[in-house]
C-alpha cells in the first residue's frame, strides 16, 4: 500500500532534491505517493507543518530550530533527517551601494572582511551627511540569510540593529524592492540574486560561502512525533531525496533538472538561469562578470545532505547573539537534536559516523566555532544583543 | 485603550472584495475601528502608523512573513506583537489555516477578545470561498452553454436540423458515448475547425 504524503515547499532552487525526487518518481519507487504543495510564505509552511496539514516540508533550517524551542510561535518539536541545501545564498547590493563600497575599498573585493569594514565607513559617512540609514532585506527573522548578513556586517563594525535597517521581504519582492530603492541590498537564495543581476538592478557582492564555508540553509523537516511513529516513511523519504540530490549533481543531468525546476508549478523561472545556479557559475554583474565557485549551492555533493548538528548549534548561537533566544544548556541541546544524522545514516544503511567535533562552519571572522562552548564563542564578538540571563 | 472600547483591526488583504466583506462583517458585529490595507508596499510602516490591536491577514499573501518580523524585539518595534495562538489553541489555528486566514494580536489585548473576531473572519473567509466556487461553476456552466449553442448551430446548418433535433442528436450521442453533452459539443467545434 502506498503512503500518501503532503509536502510543502517554497519555489526556490534548493527545493530541488525534493521536487526532483517526486517528479522523477524516486518517491513513488519508495512506495510514497507525494503531493507537493507550493507555498507563498515560510510562516505558512511552518504553520501547516506544525498543525499536521503537511507531513514534511522544505523549511528554513533556523525555523526548524525556532519551532522546536517555541521561539516566535507555538512550540512544536521538529526534526531534520536531511539537508536540502547548503551555501545557496548570496548577498546582492544595489549598483549605487556597490559603487560606494568599491570607491572606498582597500583590499580584495571578494574578501568579506574588506567589504564589511568598507561598509562601516560608508555607513559612517552617510550618517555624517544626514542620509537615511541603509536598508537590507532578508527572508525571515529565523533564517540563515539573516544571520549571514548580520555576521558579515558586525565583523566589519556595523551594528545590524543600530547602524542599518534590516527588513523581512518575501523573496519574490526582493528584486522589485532593490529596483525601486526600498532596499540597498539583500541576502537571499537562488534564483533571486541572479534575477536581480539579470535585471541590471544589483550586483552579487558575496556568495554565502564567503561568509561561512558551510551553512545549512534548508532542511527537509518533519514533526518529531510523526517521525517517531513513522520511521519507515521517513527512511523512504530520505532515500528518495538522497537519490534525487545525487541526480541533481550529475553534470549530464543538469539540463533536465533545470527544465524540471523551471516549470510553473515548481520554481517557475528561466531554465538557463537555473542551469547557471546548478553549475555554480553565477553572473555577478549585468555586464556579464562571471564568478565560479565549487562551494556554491551544495545539494548532493560534499556530504551536503547529511545533517550536521554543529551547524544547528551555530544557528542557535546566532539566535542568542541577536536576542532571539536565551542562552541555556537545554536549549542548545534541543537545537543540536533537531539535526538528525542518525536518521539519515539509518535510512541509507550507512555506518554511523562520529559527529564532527571540529569547526565545520568555517566563518570568515572570529575564533573557530566550539559547539561545546557557545557562550565563550559569542563573547569574542563585540556586537550583539544577548539577553541578560 | 479602555476595556470597553472597540479594538482597532487591520485587514491585510490584496483581494478588495474579500476585504470589504470582512470589514462589513466586523462592522455589523460592532467593531467600529476597522482599516483595510490592500497595498503591500511599506506594509510595516503602515501597520506601525495604524497601531492596530489585531491584524488579520490572508494566507495567500506572501507579506505574511513581513509580519513575523514584528515578533522580533528591535529598535524599530514600538509594541511587541504576539501570535494569538498559544499551546492550547491549535484548534483555532487549524480552523483559520483551513479557511485561509491568520490573525495576529498585539500585546495588551486580551486573548478572549480576539476569539469572536477570528471566528467571524473565518466564517466570512469560508463564505467568500463558497461564493468564489459558485462563481467559477457559473462561469464554466455559461461557457458550456455557449459551446453547446455553437455546436447546435453547426449541426443545424450541416444536417438541416431544427434546434430541437440538433439538441436531441447531441444528447443521444453523449449518452451512447457515455460523455457529457459539453464534451460532444466541444468535439464538434474542434472537428469543424479542422475541416474548415
Amino acid at each position: 500500500m502506498k503512503e500518501t504524503l503532503q509536502i510543502g515547499f517554497i519555489p526556490l532552487i534548493d527545493a530541488g532534491a525534493l521536487l526532483v525526487a517526486v517528479d522523477k518518481g524516486f518517491t513513488a519507487a519508495e512506495g510514497l505517493d507525494v503531493t507537493l504543495v507550493r507555498e507563498v510564505s515560510w510562516s505558512n509552511v511552518r504553520d501547516k507543518l506544525n498543525i499536521g496539514l503537511f507531513d514534511a516540508a522544505h523549511l528554513l533550517a533556523p525555523v526548524a530550530i525556532a519551532s522546536s524551542l517555541g521561539l516566535g510561535h507555538i512550540k512544536v518539536p521538529i526534526v531534520a533527517p536531511f539537508n536540502l541545501g547548503l551555501n545557496g545564498n548570496a548577498i546582492t547590493v544595489s549598483s549605487a551601494l556597490h559603487a560606494a563600497i568599491m570607491a572606498e575599498i582597500d583590499g580584495d573585493p571578494f574578501d568579506p572582511m574588506a567589504t564589511a569594514t568598507t561598509l562601516s565607513r560608508v555607513v559612517a559617512s552617510r550618517r555624517k551627511d544626514g542620509a537615511e540609514p541603509l536598508t537590507f532585506g532578508m527572508t525571515f527573522p529565523f533564517s540563515t540569510h539573516n544571520y549571514q548578513l548580520r555576521f558579515w556586517m558586525a565583523a566589519g563594525g556595523v551594528d545590524p540593529d543600530e547602524d542599518v535597517r534590516l527588513v523581512v521581504l518575501p523573496p519574490p519582492f526582493m528584486v522589485e524592492s532593490i529596483a525601486g530603492g526600498q532596499v540597498d541590498g539583500f541576502c537571499v537564495g537562488a534564483p533571486w540574486n541572479s534575477i536581480a543581476v539579470d535585471r541590471g538592478v544589483g550586483r552579487i557582492l558575496h556568495f554565502g560561502s564567503d561568509i561561512l564555508q558551510r551553512a545549512a540553509e534548508k532542511v527537509l523537516a518533519v514533526r518529531e512525533g510523526w517521525c517517531a511513529k513513522n520511521p519507515h516513511i521517513v527512511a523512504a523519504l530520505v532515500r528518495a531525496a538522497q537519490r534525487a540530490a545525487e541526480f541533481v549533481e550529475e553534470p549530464q543531468n543538469r539540463i533536465e533538472v533545470a527544465r524540471i525546476l523551471a516549470r510553473a508549478e515548481y520554481v517557475g523561472v528561466d531554465p538557463d538561469l537555473i542551469l547557471r545556479t546548478l553549475e555554480g557559475r553565477l553572473k555577478i554583474s549585468a555586464e556579464g562578470t562571471v564568478r565560479e565557485s565549487r562551494r556554491y549551492l551544495l545539494i548532493g555533493r560534499q556530504e551536503a545532505p547529511r545533517p550536521d548538528p554543529v551547524q544547528a548549534a551555530w544557528l542557535y548561537a546566532q539566535m542568542v547573539c541577536w536576542g532571539q533566544a536565551e542562552m541555556s544548556h537545554d536549549a542548545l541541546q534541543t537545537a543540536h537534536a533537531v539535526f538528525r544524522p542518525d536518521l539519515y545514516d539509518q535510512a541509507l544503511g550507512s555506518a554511523a559516523k562520529p559527529i564532527r567535533a571540529s569547526d565545520s562552519v568555517g566563518a570568515f571572522a572570529g575564533p573557530a566555532f566550539d559547539p561545546e562552548n557557545v557562550a565563550r564563542y559569542l563573547a569574542s564578538f563585540p556586537i550583539g544583543r544577548q539577553k541578560p540571563r | 485603550m479602555g476595556a470597553e472600547s472597540s479594538p482597532r483591526i487591520a485587514i491585510v488583504d490584496e483581494s478588495p472584495i474579500r476585504a470589504a466583506i470582512l470589514e462589513e462583517g466586523l462592522r455589523e458585529a460592532g467593531y467600529t475601528e476597522v482599516v483595510r490595507i490592500g497595498e503591500m508596499q511599506s506594509l510595516l510602516s503602515r501597520i506601525y502608523a495604524l497601531d492596530p490591536d489585531v491584524i488579520v491577514i490572508d494566507l495567500e499573501n506572501p507579506s505574511r512573513d513581513i509580519l513575523e518580523q514584528m515578533f522580533q524585539v528591535s529598535r524599530a518595534v514600538r509594541r511587541p506583537i504576539a501570535m494569538f495562538v498559544d499551546q492550547s489553541d491549535t484548534a483555532s489555528i487549524q480552523a483559520s489555516v483551513d479557511a485561509g486566514v491568520s490573525a495576529y494580536i498585539v500585546d495588551g489585548l486580551k486573548k478572549e477578545r480576539l476569539k469572536p473576531i477570528l471566528d467571524l473572519c473565518i466564517s466570512r473567509f469560508n463564505a467568500f470561498s463558497r461564493l468564489q466556487d459558485e462563481l467559477d461553476r457559473t462561469k464554466s456552466a455559461l461557457e458550456e452553454r455557449k459551446v453547446i449553442d455553437r455546436a447546435k448551430g453547426i449541426l443545424m446548418k450541416l444536417k438541416g436540423l431544427t434546434e430541437e433535433e440538433a439538441y436531441v442528436l447531441l444528447r443521444s450521442t453523449a449518452m451512447r458515448e457515455k460523455k457529457k453533452i459539453g464534451e460532444i459539443a466541444q468535439s464538434i467545434l474542434t472537428a469543424s475547425e479542422l475541416l474548415k
